[in-house]
């Protein structure tokens, strides 16, 4: 259950502070595929990144699961985002330098799991996004919708109760975009993942069991 | 193991970039091994000073000779238990141009010399034949090797100070107890030179160069030289009386610009060093503001964003402190073989390498701290935005 409450954001640029997000409060209930859509500058992004514990509010509180994550310090921020929270980006943010096995195993790097356990969790993941035969490829030997699958396999593979996807499926064609939103969909039906997408696309946002329009930083 | 595993694949990410890294640190940390080298070279007489020897020498200067009568009157001194003497004779040897022929050439006492210098290892029958045969001559091992001398040979040096040819019969060579002693040095009888000074120019028979006194204790070396010095303070030939070190030191100082310039390029080197490492690293860091921010939004901490950027740093500063300081040896071996004979002693010691070692790797967490800290500093959101 992740609850959002009066929640207000601002940035400072300079001496000019810039309001991003003004008293939102919303309610998202376990299981539930939310999609954020809006304006270039709408505070989507912002939004999502209070969900996801990377970013802290102004104003107003951020309950995920019964925990207020603005009043965690950074470092159990991090360890509770490491137990949490999947995380999907538009451009995929794979490291280069690591094969698709290295990458979706990053995060249990800062489990205790052995290695052997890593191993069989890391192959359960690329499979459920089917790419198991493409584990010791590199980011550049795969392709855009590929990489988004390795990104989606790094996202599950701690088994987190939230995922947070910003434009999933900004950077891919259209049938690749449509593998992965099949995905999302499947993640949250089949393993009952609560999903919080920010996008631009109609299409992808169909998927969403509800979706909320924000524009200047208030949801309209 | 996993952020050693990211800083290797992380360092070979720009192979060229990181090769002409560690090749510009290599270099440096050469050039600063090999001056320290030649610094050190430079101050090795001072460091191989015995603590129980004192210089007595002529009060206004080293050049002004002493009368030898002075030698009885202070071997009476109390605390003084020995007495030597010696000369500064220098002259040619074959073409003088050739800086390997320069080497000092002294005029010393036979019976007591080696004695006061025990660091100077001479053959028993060597040294008997020594004393024994007034035209003869000794010289150290390095002399002899670089000259091809030998026992019997004859050499033969061309006079400055002392006019004339001058010829010597090789009845000793010389070796060094240890490392720091000199064996490029030649010596023979004073008398012989006093002999045939008087013949060609008898207004200076009878005096010498320098004293050398062994006391008895080294603690008594301050009265000493107030004794020594203050049975002469009324004559024409006033005396300076001082431990070898500060007579060394006296020799060092008069070169102290270029040793000091020789330290101030020293460290520019480490500021060179600083910054090419720094700019790989802040270049290196930049490049990656978004991957650093991905690694925190998974949950990686401080700790590991350092050892990544840290890492980096200290590996490619290590590998190119190594690499420097293996290539000092060959290059020091390289330089003490073209001159031979300016420096006695010339080799990289333990605290060269310990030095270059610890310059290279503050050079590597120095140059890693400001993307450090601004990687931290960073919130995840703007690393997320970052573009590159």
């Amino acid at each position: 259950m992740i609850e959002v409450k009066n929640v207000s954001k601002s940035y400072r640029r300079d001496a000019i502070e810039i309001p991003v997000l003004s008293n939102i409060t919303i309610s998202v209930p376990e299981g539930e595929f939310l999609a954020l859509m809006g304006p270039s500058g709408s505070g989507k992004t912002t939004l999502l990144n209070l969900i996801a514990g990377i970013d802290r509010p102004n104003t107003g509180s951020v309950m995920v699961n019964g925990t207020d994550i603005a009043t965690l310090n950074e470092s159990d921020l991090a360890r509770w985002r490491s137990h949490n929270v999947g995380f999907i980006f538009q451009f995929y943010n794979l490291l280069p330098v690591l094969t698709a096995f290295e990458n979706v195993e990053l995060p249990l790097l800062l489990t205790s799991l052995s290695k052997k356990e890593r191993r069989e969790h890391v192959e359960a993941s690329l499979k459920l996004v089917g790419l198991e035969d493409r584990m010791r490829h590199y980011p550049k030997q795969l392709s855009g919708g590929q990489e988004q699958r390795v990104a989606i396999a790094r996202a599950i593979v701690t088994d987190p109760t939230v995922l947070v996807a910003d434009e999933p499926t900004g950077d891919l064609d259209r049938v690749s975009a449509q593998e992965v939103m099949t995905l999302l969909d499947r993640l949250n039906k089949e393993f009952k993942k609560t999903v919080v997408m920010v996008t631009h696309d109609p299409r992808a946002a169909e998927k969403a069991h509800k979706v909320m329009h924000l524009d200047k930083g208030e949801l309209t | 193991m996993f952020v050693l595993k990211l800083v290797l694949k992380n360092a070979l990410r720009h192979k060229l970039r990181t090769f002409l890294t560690i090749l510009g640190i290599a270099i440096a940390v050469m050039s600063f091994g090999f001056l320290r080298t030649i610094v050190t070279a430079w101050s090795y007489g001072v460091e191989a000073s015995a603590a129980n020897r004192m210089i007595t020498r002529h009060s206004v200067s080293f050049i002004f000779p002493l009368p030898y009568a002075y030698r009885d009157q202070i071997a009476r001194v109390p605390g003084v238990n020995l007495v030597s003497y010696a000369n500064w004779f220098q002259g040619s040897y074959k073409d003088p141009a050739d800086f390997k022929n320069f080497f000092p050439r002294m005029a010393v006492d036979p019976e007591t010399y080696f004695e006061i210098y025990p660091e100077f290892v001479l053959p028993p029958e060597q040294l008997a034949t020594f004393k024994r045969e007034r035209n003869s001559c000794v010289v150290g091992q390095k002399i002899a090797r670089e000259h091809g001398l030998k026992i019997g040979d004859v050499m033969t040096i061309e006079g400055d100070i002392y006019p004339g040819r001058w010829d010597f019969v090789i009845r000793g060579i010389y070796r060094g107890k240890d490392a720091s002693a000199d064996e490029t040095q030649m010596f023979f009888h004073w008398n012989y030179l006093d002999e045939r000074i008087k013949e060609l120019q008898p207004t200076r028979e009878g005096f010498i160069g320098w004293y050398v006194l062994r006391v008895q204790n080294p603690a008594e070396m301050s009265s000493v030289a107030r004794a020594v010095d203050q049975m002469y303070l009324n004559s024409r030939a006033g005396t300076k009386t001082e431990t070898e070190k500060e007579f060394q030191q006296g020799f060092v100082s008069m070169s102290s610009a270029i040793i000091r310039s020789l330290e101030v390029v020293s460290f520019i080197i480490i500021g060179i060093i600083l910054l090419v490492l720094a700019n790989t690293i802040v270049m290196a860091s930049r490049e990656r503001t978004k991957e650093f921010a991905v690694l925190k939004t998974i949950g990686f901490d401080s700790i590991h964003i350092i050892g990544l950027i840290g890492g980096e740093s200290l590996l490619i500063a290590g590998i190119g402190g190594l690499i420097g300081l293996a290539l000092t040896f060959p290059v020091a071996g390289a330089f003490a073989g073209m001159f031979p004979t300016f420096f006695p002693v010339f080799k990289v010691e333990v605290i060269t390498v310990l030095l270059a070692a610890t310059v290279a790797a503050l050079a590597g967490v120095i140059a890693a701290l400001f993307p450090t800290i601004r990687t931290l500093r960073t919130s995840i959101a703007e690393g997320l935005r970052a573009i590159g």
